[in-house]
C-alpha cells in the first residue's frame, strides 16, 4: 500500500513548485507582447524614448526571464522523479506536448531572447523587432503545447487503455490537440498573463508619475499597459467563461464544487453569490441566490440541467462498482493474456477502471472491499467545497476589479490628465499583487478540483506517485523550499532596485538617477576578484 | 507510416541525437562555465568569458529540457523509472541549474564584488556538477542500476544514492567533465584572445589530456572488469512495450559483444580517441573553431561508444535483469513514436538554422574593449 503521507507530501511539492514557477510565467507571456508593441512604436516613429522603453522594460522582463527558467526546469522532470507511475501510465500522450514544446517553444523563445538583450547594434532595426516578436511567440507557444498538456489531464480525450503495456495509449493526436478543454484553458491563462504584465507596467509607471520622475517616459508606458489591459482583462472573463463552460462538459464535479451545488435543480440553476458551504449536511448556508444565471453560464442553456453533488455521488457509485470488475478483469488478464472472459468483462466495464483503482487507497485486492471502503472512494470523488466555492469567487472577483482598473485607466488616458488623478495611480500601484493572487487562485481551482485524479476519471493521483521512501520527500520539499527563497529574494531586491532605479539605469543620460558614464565604463586597474 | 522497429531504432538514434546535441551546445557553456573562475582572473576578464556564452546559454539549454521531454515521449518507462530511482542524483543536477539562469542574468547587474564571485561561484557548480552528474549515472548505468518492476508495471528501486559513487562511476565521471571542460576550453580559444585565451589554451590541454587517459581507462575496465548484460529469449522488436516478457543475464564481456559483431561500430571509440587527439593538436596552435569542431567529434565519439556498447539496453537491472529496460520494450506506443519523429523531422531543421543565424549575428572575439563599451547592457 502506498503510504498517504508520500502522496501528500509529494502533492505539496508538486504544487509548491508550480505555483511557484507561476509567479514568473504570466509576467512572461504578457511583458513580451507590451515589448513588442513599445519596439513597434519604436521602429514606425524612430522616437528613441520607446526604444529605452522596449530596453527598461527588458531589463525587468530579463529578471523575471531568468527565474522562469529556472523553475522551469524542475517542472519537466518532476513528472519522473515523484510521478513515476503517471510518467510510465500516460507518458505516451503526456510526453508528446511536453518534447514538442521543447522542439517548437522553448528553442524559439530561448534562442531569440539572447538576440533580443545582445543583439541591438548588430541587428536592424526591423531584424531586431523581428527577433522580439519571436521571442513573444515563442513564449506563448510555450503555454499553448503545456495547457495542451494540462488540458489533457482533465479532460483526458483521444487515449485508449492498453491491457498488455499496462497504459493509456494515444489514439487520435488531433483530438489531443484540440481539445476544446485545452484550447479554452490556453486563451484564458494567456490572457491572464497579458494582464499581469499590464498591471506591472502600469503600477511602476504609476510610482514614477506620484514621484513625478521620469514623466513623459511613464506617461506612454502607462497608456500602453492601459490599452492592452482593457483588451486582456475582457478577455480573461469572457474566456473564462468559456473554459467555465468546458468544465460543465468535462468535469461535472470541479463544477458542482466551485458552486456548491449539493442537488441537482431545476433548469435554469441560479446562481449562488454568497454562500457558507456545510459540507457535513451537504447544504449551503446563509446562501444568496440570483436566478438563472449560473445555468446560462454553464450550459448556456434555459433547460439543460447541472447536476448536483449528490446525484454526482450516485453515479459514481455505480461506477466504482463497475471498476471494480474492470480492476479484477484486468487483474486476471495480466496473469493470463489468453484469458477471454476476462478480456470481455474489461472491455464492458473499462470506462469505469479508474473508479475501480480509486479503492486501491483502501484495500490491495479490490475484490475485499467493504462498503465502508467504498463510500469512502465514492465521497473522494468530489473534492472539498468550500476551498473550491472561495477561491472561485475570489478569483472572478479580483478579475472583475482589475478589469474596473484598466476601464477606468484607460478612461482617463483617452479623456486626459490621468498623470494627475493620485487616486488612480494608487489604484494601480496598490493592484500590483492583484494578477497574481488571481492566477495562483485559478490554478488551485483548476488542480485541487480535478482531485482525486491526476488524469480526470482515469487515474487516481494516490496512485501516481514515485515509490520513494517519505524521509527523501521531506528533504527534497526542504531543499526546494530553501533554493526557491534564496532566489525570491535576489529576485525581489534586483526587481526593486531597477524599478527603483528607473529607466536612468540604462546610462543613457536622458533620464533621472542617472549614475552617468553613457553606458560605458571606466577602465578599472585590472585587479584580482576578491573571493 | 514506418515501421515500429525501424522507429524503434530511429529514437534511439535521435535520444542520442539529442545528448550529444546537449553535449556541444550546452556542454560548451558548461566548459566555459566550470572554466569561469580560472581563466577570468578580474572582474573585467570573467565578464569577458562569461559574455561569449550570454546571448546563447539559454537556447543551449533547451537541449537540456527537450532531452528530458523526448524521453518522457518515447522512453516513458525510461523517464519514470531512471529519474525516480536516481532522484537524489537528478535534483542535485536540477538545483546545480538553477544558479545558471539566474547566475548570468543577475551577476553583473549589482557591482559589489561579493555579489559578482559568489555568482561566479554559482556558475561554477551549475557548470560543473551536471556534467559530472550525468558522468556518474552513464557509469552506473553501464554496471546496471537496483531496480525492479512489479506486476502492474510500477518501478521500484532498491539502491541509494551513495551506492551510486562507485570507482567506475567516479571514473565516468570524470570522462564526463573532461570532455565537457576540453570543449568549453577549445570554445573560449575560439572566442577570446590575450591572456584569456593562453589560459583557456592550457586549460584545454590538460583537459584533452585528462580525457583521452580516462577514457582509455573506462575502455580497459570495461574490458576487463564490468559485466554487461545479454538478452536470452523473449524480445520482440515489433512487439508490444512490455519489460517483463524477456529473459536476460548479466555477462561478463557482453558490452564488447557488439564490436565482435559489427568491427564497423569500433569506429565510434576509435573516433573518439581521435578526434581528442586532433582536438589537442589544434588548440596547442590555438585554432580555437576547428578544436571546437574537434571536441564535439570527440564527444559525439564518447556517448556513443556508451550507446553502442550497450545497445539494446538503455537500462539494465542489476537485482532483477529480467525487468531491464531495451530499445525494443521501453518505448511509447507505434503512433507516438511516429507523430514524434515527424515532430523531430520537421523541427530540428528549424532549430539548427536559427541558431546558426544567432551564432553568427554575435560572432568575433569577446573583447575587454566590447565589455566596457557594454557596461551596462552585457551579463
Amino acid at each position: 500500500m502506498i503510504s498517504e503521507q508520500l502522496v501528500d507530501l509529494s502533492r505539496l511539492q508538486f504544487a509548491a513548485t508550480a505555483m511557484y514557477h507561476f509567479l514568473f510565467v504570466p509576467l512572461t507571456l504578457g511583458m513580451v507582447w507590451l515589448l513588442v508593441i513599445m519596439e513597434s512604436v519604436y521602429v514606425m516613429t524612430g522616437k528613441v524614448i520607446y526604444k529605452d522603453m522596449t530596453k527598461f522594460w527588458g531589463k525587468l522582463f530579463g529578471i523575471n526571464f531568468a527565474m522562469g527558467v529556472a523553475t522551469g526546469i524542475t517542472l519537466e522532470f518532476q513528472f519522473g522523479t515523484n510521478w513515476a507511475y503517471y510518467s510510465h501510465y500516460v507518458g505516451d500522450i503526456f510526453g508528446v506536448p511536453l518534447a514538442v514544446e521543447g522542439l517548437m517553444a522553448f528553442f524559439l523563445e530561448s534562442t531569440f531572447i539572447g538576440l533580443f538583450f545582445f543583439g541591438w547594434d548588430r541587428l536592424s532595426k526591423v531584424q531586431h523587432l523581428m527577433v522580439t516578436i519571436l521571442l513573444a511567440v515563442g513564449s506563448n507557444l510555450s503555454a499553448l503545447w503545456i495547457l495542451i498538456a494540462n488540458g489533457w489531464m482533465q479532460d483526458p480525450v483521444g487515449a485508449t487503455f492498453n491491457y498488455e503495456t499496462m497504459r493509456m495509449e494515444l489514439a487520435d493526436f488531433w483530438s489531443v490537440m484540440f481539445n476544446p478543454t485545452a484550447q479554452a484553458k490556453f486563451v484564458h491563462t494567456v490572457s491572464a498573463g497579458y494582464v499581469t504584465g499590464s498591471v506591472f507596467v502600469l503600477a511602476i509607471s504609476s510610482w514614477y508619475l506620484l514621484k513625478r520622475r521620469n514623466v513623459e517616459f511613464a506617461k506612454r508606458s502607462f497608456r500602453i499597459a492601459a490599452a492592452f489591459g482593457l483588451a486582456s482583462a475582457a478577455s480573461v472573463i469572457v474566456l473564462g467563461d468559456e473554459s467555465g463552460y468546458t468544465v460543465t462538459e468535462s468535469q461535472q464535479t470541479k463544477l458542482a464544487a466551485m458552486e456548491a451545488v449539493w442537488e441537482t435543480e431545476p433548469a435554469p440553476a441560479g446562481f449562488t453569490l454568497f454562500a457558507i458551504p456545510n459540507e457535513r449536511e451537504m447544504r449551503n448556508d446563509y446562501a444568496i441566490h440570483i436566478p438563472y444565471v449560473m445555468g446560462l453560464i454553464g450550459t448556456r442553456s434555459l433547460s439543460k440541467e447541472i447536476p448536483g453533488i449528490a446525484e454526482i455521488k450516485e453515479n459514481n457509485r455505480h461506477r466504482v462498482l463497475s471498476g471494480i470488475d474492470a480492476v479484477v478483469a484486468l487483474e486476471a488478464l495480466r496473469a493470463d493474456p489468453a484469458d477471454a472472459a476476462a478480456r470481455a468483462a474489461l472491455d464492458r466495464h473499462l470506462p469505469d477502471l479508474g473508479f475501480g483503482l480509486l479503492l486501491k487507497k483502501y484495500v490491495a485486492d479490490v475484490r475485499e472491499a467493504t462498503p465502508q471502503m467504498i463510500d469512502r472512494a465514492v465521497a473522494d470523488t468530489i473534492p472539498r467545497v468550500t476551498p473550491m466555492f472561495w477561491a472561485f469567487r475570489l478569483m472572478v472577483g479580483l478579475g472583475f476589479a482589475l478589469f474596473a482598473l484598466f476601464a477606468a485607466a484607460s478612461y482617463y488616458t483617452l479623456k486626459g490628465g490621468f498623470e494627475h488623478r493620485r487616486w488612480l495611480l494608487w489604484w494601480a500601484l496598490l493592484f500590483l499583487p492583484v494578477p497574481w493572487l488571481a492566477a495562483e487562485l485559478g490554478w488551485f481551482v483548476a488542480e485541487y478540483g480535478r482531485q482525486p485524479w491526476t488524469i480526470f476519471g482515469v487515474l487516481p493521483t494516490h496512485l501516481s506517485v514515485s515509490s520513494l521512501e517519505v524521509g527523501s520527500l521531506y528533504g527534497s520539499l526542504a531543499g526546494f523550499v530553501g533554493f526557491y527563497t534564496l532566489l525570491a529574494v535576489a529576485d525581489v531586491y534586483l526587481m526593486t532596485r531597477f524599478a527603483r532605479q528607473g529607466p536612468g539605469s540604462l546610462g543613457t543620460g536622458r533620464y533621472d538617477r542617472d549614475p552617468g558614464g553613457g553606458g560605458t565604463m571606466q577602465p578599472a586597474p585590472a585587479q584580482p576578484v576578491r573571493e | 507510416m514506418l515501421d515500429y522497429e525501424t522507429l524503434r531504432i530511429i529514437w534511439w538514434l535521435l535520444v542520442g541525437v539529442l545528448l550529444i546535441g546537449f553535449a556541444i551546445m550546452d556542454g560548451h557553456d558548461m566548459g566555459v562555465g566550470t572554466l569561469l573562475p580560472f581563466t577570468g582572473r578580474t572582474d573585467l576578464e570573467r565578464r569577458v568569458v562569461i559574455n561569449t556564452v550570454a546571448p546563447h546559454w539559454d537556447g543551449n539549454q533547451v537541449w537540456f529540457i527537450t532531452a528530458g521531454g523526448a524521453l518522457f515521449a518515447a522512453w516513458p518507462l525510461v523517464y519514470a523509472a531512471a529519474f525516480s530511482g536516481l532522484y537524489w542524483a537528478l535534483l542535485a543536477v536540477l538545483w546545480a541549474l538553477f544558479l545558471r539562469p539566474t547566475g548570468f542574468d543577475f551577476r553583473s547587474k549589482l557591482e559589489n564584488p561579493r555579489w559578482r564571485a559568489g555568482w561566479d561561484w554559482g556558475l561554477f557548480v551549475g557548470s560543473a556538477v551536471p556534467p559530472l552528474i550525468f558522468g556518474v549515472a552513464f557509469g552506473n548505468l553501464l554496471q546496471g542500476l537496483p531496480f525492479h518492476f512489479d506486476a502492474n508495471l510500477v518501478p521500484h528501486y532498491t539502491g541509494s544514492f551513495w551506492q551510486l559513487l562507485n570507482p567506475f562511476a567516479l571514473l565516468a565521471g570524470v570522462v564526463s567533465v573532461a570532455m565537457i571542460t576540453f570543449h568549453g576550453a577549445n570554445y573560449l580559444v575560439f572566442r577570446t584572445e590575450g591572456d584569456i585565451q593562453h589560459r583557456a589554451r592550457k586549460a584545454a590541454l590538460l583537459f584533452g589530456a585528462l580525457l583521452l587517459a580516462s577514457f582509455a581507462l573506462a575502455g580497459v575496465w570495461v574490458a576487463g572488469g564490468i559485466g554487461g548484460y545479454v538478452i536470452t529469449a523473449g524480445a520482440d522488436p515489433g512487439g508490444l512495450s512490455n519489460p517483463l516478457a524477456k529473459e536476460v543475464v548479466a555477462e561478463r564481456g557482453a558490452w564488447l559483444a557488439n564490436y565482435a559483431r559489427h568491427p564497423w561500430t569500433m569506429l565510434v571509440p576509435a573516433a573518439a580517441f581521435a578526434a581528442t587527439l586532433a582536438g589537442l593538436w589544434l588548440a596547442a596552435r590555438r585554432k580555437g573553431f576547428a578544436a571546437t569542431v574537434a571536441s564535439s567529434v570527440a564527444m559525439t565519439g564518447v556517448i556513443g561508444t556508451a550507446g553502442v556498447s550497450m545497445f539494446p539496453f538503455v537500462m539494465p537491472s542489476s537485482t532483477s535483469p529480467n525487468s531491464s529496460l531495451t530499445v525494443w520494450d521501453a518505448t511509447s506506443s507505434h503512433l507516438t513514436l511516429g507523430i514524434m519523429f515527424w515532430a523531430v523531422v520537421i523541427f530540428m531543421p528549424l532549430i539548427i538554422f536559427y541558431t546558426r543565424w544567432a551564432y553568427r549575428v554575435m560572432a568575433g572575439k569577446v573583447t575587454v574593449a566590447y565589455i566596457q563599451q557594454n557596461a551596462r547592457s552585457v551579463y
